[in-house]
């Protein structure tokens, strides 16, 4: 029986139709995805990794809600131009805790991978108000209106349950306290600033981002989530040492 | 409309809108705080005004059975109709936001207008909106005369392309009030997705049951790709979509998946939206309306076999070379890559069957605007899918991504394969829906032709230039081993490309607005009334099938 031959029966049944194409389609996902989540090497350890505080879970929030995902890429890629202008490659463990990841497909703006602390948090305000103030030939829009946008963050405990669903270890302290350990993070003069540091290390930066220490608003969040941006962990970082002191 | 259906149908109707409608409620209650109480007002709002529209004729006198002989065609004309109103919409943002790259105060300072609010606006608009509407209208249109058996019922095909307009409209609303996933083409939250499902099912149903009705013993090609367009779309969205939402009050949800199985799952999904919304539905459209509009059988039914399983087999694998050189395992990048390359053998094998239909027919192709719509449709098609195989390779990878050729590549694509089989398309079938002799103006096909052959060709040139040279000079060193450009240099070099590309691509918006225009002035002016061969159930394309089968 010609290969035409049995087509040509098969096309007659709407059923034998549906299972082939169903079948058909299903092996390239299967054998491509589901080894992803099973092979160890596929993500790195990175044991002092720490997961986004409140407040810059909350910032990236805000840069997933403008788009900035479409103009950015967060993905360092293994050349030797990309490592020279961003730093080094980003590894698959540095975005283990980000749901959804923000690898981006895209960079009309430069890759934000390690960003973190590159400027200071006055650039970044100033930047985010008109970028045409600091960088004068930038397309980037104006995002004015998130210095005069109070934060929502009653509802930060639930963010954090959600993550914490998806797989991300915040733990009942960290969730009982979302909402004013976002507040105490731009706050760091406040009495409950202690708490963040207890709960999210020593590392933790605590500034009050936008400026303006009395309120919290999205631009404190935005801030706050840019400047940790490849700073959760110097995994990327010491693989490189590693590989240096290899040769 | 609603005349013509029966009692009970309008019951049905007005039931399901009530469903609707007290979801919509409850969504406004819990998201009172949120985003998604606006949503659940939108929802509330459309279904009560759907309500009033059937009660309003719900003593219509009931239809008679004569409507039984003909094909059930008014979804495929309102289809049509809101596809191309979506068209417009999306052409139209599409060059706004490309004008706010030449200029970005162009955004007036408001939060929903900026760039990266408007852009998914313009690509669901144009994929979901545009697109999706001509292939729900279409694939009803040729399912019921392939297979010479009208749509089983009135009321799951209003269903299905009302819902699913809700679902564009949604999505649509809710980028411009900050409510996304961010994923790419797949940015709608969790209760759209949901929504989306539950029309989706109802359309694949829709689907079976007419093929079950069937009189024609085989399938067409056709209903190949649409079947597959429906069903592995609906794989695809659920997958990726897999996500926990902050609570039912929340619009916002956190998806399942992170890092590097998040990137593999979205670009899984996204190189296949490519794969079986925008190819396959779209060469459903084309193995029908091009062998109808040029008179002649399809030139080889077993390179329509070989073409049509090997895309469905291969373009899966695919979706990894999104991926080239990132945190993803390399023996991913590399079958990626590796698929993506056999991919060009089924891709070209179509676009050659397509053109070769064509012989006998060229002269046609010079004088008729819609069958040249259909044939430079193909060439794209062959020209976008070189292309895609080409910038799936590694090295090729390397200088292209992130830059505007993948842009550029990306409308070869939707510009000139889609959209021009699209037009085609719909002035094939318009003519034939509204029982006209001919579209009110084929000039201005004429005229819409060569406005969206040039814009394509500008706006694709202009991403060319722009891309290369961008890649180009991210990856330049000085003598001395440095950089030798900051970021911010190319961003002056790309000025003249931004340019020229929303120049193309206003072009393109006039044509679609002059398409709109033609097409609304045929419906308008009453014309002759004449039973098209097509439009009974009579054999239609089936005999050519079989006689190439044999």
């Amino acid at each position: 029986m010609s290969l035409f031959g049995f087509h040509y029966r098969l096309e007659r049944k709407a059923i034998g139709l549906t299972i082939g194409i169903i079948a058909a389609a299903s092996v390239g996902g299967f054998v491509e995805i589901a080894p992803l989540f099973t092979i160890h090497q596929t993500v790195e350890d990175a044991p002092g990794m720490r997961v986004y505080t409140p407040l810059e879970l909350a910032g990236r929030n805000i840069y997933i809600r403008e788009g900035c995902y479409a103009c950015h890429s967060q993905m360092i890629r293994t050349l030797r131009d990309d490592v020279d202008r961003y730093g080094p490659y980003s590894l698959a463990v540095e975005s283990k805790y980000d749901h959804p990841m923000l690898w981006g497909s895209k960079r009309t703006g430069p890759d934000l991978a390690r960003i973190g602390e590159k400027y200071s948090d006055q650039w970044h305000v100033a930047h985010l108000n008109n970028p045409r103030d600091v960088v004068p030939v930038s397309v980037m829009p104006a995002y004015g209106w998130l210095l005069t946008t109070e934060l929502r963050t009653d509802d930060l405990d639930l963010h954090l349950k959600a993550q914490r669903r998806v797989g991300v270890p915040y733990t009942d302290d960290m969730i009982a306290n979302a909402a004013m350990d976002a507040y105490a993070q731009s706050n760091p003069d406040s009495p409950q600033a202690d708490g963040v540091i207890k709960r999210y290390g020593k590392a933790t930066t605590m500034r009050a981002f936008d400026g303006l220490p009395s309120k919290l608003t999205e631009m404190d969040a935005l801030v706050a989530y840019l400047q940790v941006l490849g700073r959760l962990t110097d995994a990327a970082h010491k693989s490189i040492a590693q590989a240096e002191a290899g040769q | 409309m609603i005349a013509q259906l029966t009692l009970i149908e309008r019951q049905r109707a007005i039931l399901i809108s009530a469903a609707v409608a007290l979801l919509g409620f409850l969504m406004m209650l819990a998201g009172r705080d949120d985003p998604m109480g606006a949503h659940g007002a939108l929802i509330f709002v459309a279904s009560i005004l759907m309500i009033f529209r059937i009660g309003g004729s719900y003593y219509a006198p009931p239809p008679s059975d004569d409507r039984l002989r003909h094909y059930y065609d008014d979804p495929s004309k309102v289809g049509i109709v809101i596809s191309m109103m979506w068209v417009i919409v999306g052409l139209g943002v599409g060059d706004w936001v490309a004008w706010q790259l030449v200029n970005p105060d162009l955004t007036f300072g408001t939060g929903w207008s900026s760039f990266g609010r408007l852009r998914p606006v313009h690509t669901t608009s144009v994929i979901f909106g545009f697109g999706g509407n001509a292939l729900i209208a279409t694939s009803f249109y040729v399912l019921q005369r392939t297979s010479r058996a009208r749509l089983p019922d009135q009321v799951s095909p209003w269903f299905v392309l009302f819902g699913y307009n809700l679902f564009c409209l949604l999505a649509v609303t809710g980028y411009m009030m900050g409510i996304t996933q961010s994923k790419e083409y797949a940015e709608p939250e969790w209760y759209t997705d949901i929504w989306l499902v539950v029309v989706w099912v109802t359309y694949f149903i829709l689907y079976l049951r007419t093929l079950a009705r069937r009189k024609e013993p085989h399938i067409y090609v056709s209903n190949w790709y649409y079947m597959a367009f429906i069903l592995v779309v609906a794989i695809l969205h659920i997958v990726n979509n897999l996500a926990v939402p902050v609570s039912l009050g929340h619009a916002k949800s956190y998806s399942a998946f992170s890092g590097v199985q998040d990137a593999m799952t979205q670009w899984w999904y996204g190189h296949n939206a490519v794969a079986f919304f925008l190819t396959a539905g779209f060469l459903g459209m084309m193995y029908y309306f091009l062998p109808m509009r040029a008179g002649r059988p399809i030139y080889s039914y077993r390179m329509s076999i070989i073409s049509f399983w090997g895309i469905t087999f291969f373009y899966m694998w695919a979706g990894s070379h999104h991926l080239h050189y990132t945190a993803l395992p390399q023996w991913v990048q590399t079958l990626g890559m590796t698929f993506s390359l056999m991919l060009l053998i089924p891709s070209w094998a179509s676009a050659g069957n397509v053109l070769l239909t064509l012989n006998g027919a060229w002269d046609k192709v010079r004088d008729d605007a819609t069958l040249r719509f259909m044939m430079v449709a193909g060439v794209f098609y062959g020209l976008a899918t070189f292309e895609g195989s080409f910038m799936a390779i590694r090295s090729v990878n390397s200088l292209s991504h992130y830059t505007d050729w993948t842009v550029g590549h990306v409308h070869v694509g939707a510009l000139g394969w889609v959209a021009m089989i699209t037009f085609g398309s719909i002035y094939a079938c318009v003519p034939w829906l509204w029982k006209r002799e001919r579209m009110y103006s084929p000039k201005l096909v004429e005229a819409h032709f060569w406005l969206a052959l040039a814009g394509t060709v500008i706006y694709i040139f202009a991403m060319w230039n722009s891309g290369i040279i961008q890649g180009l000079m991210w990856r330049t060193y000085n003598d001395s081993g440095t950089l030798a450009y900051s970021f911010v240099d190319t961003l002056v070099a790309m000025h003249p490309y931004y340019i020229a590309r929303a120049v193309g691509g206003l072009l393109f918006l006039i044509g679609g607005c002059l398409g709109a225009y033609n097409i609304w002035k045929t419906i308008a002016v009453p014309g002759v009334t004449e039973e098209h061969a097509s439009d009974l159930p009579q054999p239609a394309l089936a005999g050519a099938l079989n006689a190439a089968a044999e």
